[in-house]
């Protein structure tokens, strides 16, 4: 602190309004704090830039068009064959099964923490949610492999088992990853409705249900939906799990829970090993898959965005 | 007396209310006539709300708060076992300090409590029946479908008002409903509760003197009583009477004080 606090000021002292000091030290912590900020975005600009650079190449054996409508994924086959949506396919339906178990169970966890239960209870789930989201999701593939899958496979005889990969089986298994990030994510948005608006509705005499459905589950929409599409876009960029449950997929495009398929995460984990040479095919294809990944992925977090900043504006 | 006759809606017998282990108001006893109006005044902590809450089980959604006496409601047990607290808030409303409507239309604002009762009969003309009798009607018939949060503070709260009497309750609790809005707005509110009394029987919290004068028939004066050891400070209700009486001539000097702008 600079002396001038203590004791007498001058007059002069006290009617000027320049700083004391330079405050050098503010300046330096400024500085280092952008230079985190700046590192943090060039590395990712860094990637960005990687990712597409050898788009040109890739384009230069496979059209565009061929690649994005294309049918058949064989990229070591001699008769090579580029079409993206065997993993676009892949990719779609383990989001699609993600969601149809990641939305309901995690809604429904999200209703009961914010509006049912205790605050004691709140206060033992949630940190056992957090932790769960950031479980090693090889280990959860692997519960998966060995003791999800059987079960399923013992519950609905029904289905054609043919293949020891199912897609369906990831999809669900990717659904139970997301549960506690759609949960958490949704709890909070629900939470944040105003305690004020539940009152008046309690005041009219709607019972709790009522009350957590007509009332705060509108209230807190955009942040449920953000809540969602993260889950979404959680399950687009799981890799693991696709890779260890559904295999690595055939290269014809196949829909069906009990189908073996790859995925694009799946595909470039399993291509992009160190012995791959810079220049040849097999090396541009899996930055073109890389690409359209980040596209979509990107997509999603920009509509969530989107829902999450709307939610924020609607008690401003 | 004149009020010998008048029916007892709520009768307080030596009720009070802990927040989980501090007692925050002691042994009220406070009789609240039908078609009345009766204000809750007193310094700010003195557990006007809290009482007031007490009367629609709102204290249930607190899980520490905990009502201990009796609360009889037309002669019954409002805190029995066979109560069910969502029905006690059918009957008996609730307008907050702040005006709190719903993020959805005009409309549908005043419908969801009609809604939730499963109530029969036109929806439309029950909406338009509530918002005229909440003087609303000719500000909001022709954007029925806007949003609630569009309209001014004043007119949120007469919807609030509106959304309240809409299920024709048999009370209307108010807590500070006119703290957040201007003179007109207020006059406005006060001559509509002039107004409903008529129907309703209501209570109101209010720091606004005039306002108790304006409006109550009968007040009661709560304050904080400090005497009871150290730091705790228990509510307690000092007197009730008619508002004339309490406001000309109090028997405790505590209250003669407040009215008089000398505390609080
Ligand atoms: N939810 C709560 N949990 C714990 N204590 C509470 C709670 N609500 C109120 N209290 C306490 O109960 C006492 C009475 O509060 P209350 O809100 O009823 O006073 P009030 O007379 O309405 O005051 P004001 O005029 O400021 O609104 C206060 O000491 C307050 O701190
Ligand atoms: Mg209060």
């Amino acid at each position: 602190m600079s002396s001038s606090i203590q004791g007498a000021r001058s007059r002069s002292e006290k009617n000027s309004l320049r700083a004391p000091s330079p405050r050098i030290g503010e300046k330096i912590v400024i500085s280092l704090l952008f230079l985190a900020s700046a590192i943090s975005v060039g590395v990712t600009i860094a990637i960005v830039i990687s990712l597409f650079a050898p788009l040109p190449g890739f384009f230069d054996y496979v059209s565009p068009w061929e690649f994005l409508t294309g049918t058949l994924w064989a990229p070591s086959f001699l008769d090579s064959s580029f079409g993206v949506l065997p993993l676009v396919a892949g990719t779609l339906q383990v989001v699609f099964y993600a969601l149809l178990i990641g939305v309901p169970l995690g809604l429904g966890a999200a209703i009961y923490l914010s509006e049912y239960a205790s605050t004691r209870v709140r206060k033992t789930i949630k940190p056992i949610l957090e932790v769960l989201e950031g479980l090693p999701t090889v280990a959860t593939g692997l519960f998966a492999v060995f003791w999800f899958k059987p079960l399923i496979q013992e519950l609905t005889p029904w289905l054609e088992w043919t293949s020891p990969f199912s897609i369906g089986v990831a999809g669900i298994t990717v659904g139970i990853i997301i549960i506690p990030l759609i949960a958490s994510v949704s709890d909070d948005a629900m939470r944040s409705v105003p305690v004020a608006l539940r009152e008046g509705a309690y005041a009219l005499g709607a019972s709790k249900m009522r009350v957590a459905v007509k009332v705060v589950l509108p209230a807190a929409i955009s942040g449920i939906v953000a809540s969602f599409v993260l889950g979404a876009s959680r399950a687009i960029g799981e890799t693991m799990v696709v890779l260890l449950v559904a295999g690595g997929g055939s290269p014809q495009l196949k829909i069906g829970f009990t189908e073996p398929a790859g995925a694009m995460t799946a595909f470039i984990a399993s291509r992009a090993t160190g012995e791959i040479a810079t220049g040849t095919i097999d090396y541009y294809s899996i930055f073109a898959v890389g690409s359209l990944l980040f596209v979509m992925t990107l997509t999603m977090n920009m509509i969530a965005i989107f829902f999450v900043s709307k939610f924020r504006e609607v008690y401003d | 007396m004149e009020q010998a006759a008048k029916n007892e809606v709520f009768s307080l017998k030596d009720m009070s209310v802990h927040y989980g282990s501090s007692l925050a108001v002691d042994s009220v006893n406070l009789p609240i006539y039908e078609n009345e109006i009766t204000a809750l005044i007193g310094p700010s902590g003195c557990g006007k709300s809290t009482v007031l809450r007490s009367l629609n089980r709102m204290n249930d959604l607190i899980p520490s708060a905990k009502v201990g006496g009796e609360v009889l409601y037309h002669g019954q047990d409002m805190y029995g076992s066979d109560v069910d607290p969502v029905q006690v808030r059918k009957v008996i409303g609730m307008v907050f300090q702040k005006p709190n409507p719903f993020p959805k239309s005009i409309y549908d604002n005043i419908a969801f409590g009609p809604q939730t009762l499963g109530m029969k009969g036109n929806m439309d003309e029950i909406v338009e029946g509530a918002l005229k009798q909440a003087a609303l009607w000719d500000d909001v018939k022709d954007r029925l479908k806007d949003n609630a949060f569009g309209m001014s503070g004043g007119q949120q709260q007469r919807l609030c008002i509106a959304r309240a009497i809409a299920v024709k309750p048999d009370v209307i609790l108010m807590d500070e409903p006119c703290s957040a809005l201007d003179p007109i707005s207020t006059f406005k509110i006060e001559d509509l509760m002039m107004e409903l009394k008529k129907d309703y029987t209501i209570v109101i919290v209010t720091h606004n003197m005039q306002q108790a004068a304006r409006v109550a028939d009968r007040t009661a004066f709560f304050t904080v009583d400090t005497s009871r050891g150290e730091g705790s400070r228990v509510g307690t209700l000092v007197e009730h009477d008619e508002t004339t009486k309490i406001f000309s001539n109090p028997s405790d000097e505590r209250t003669l004080d407040y009215v008089t702008g000398k505390f609080g």
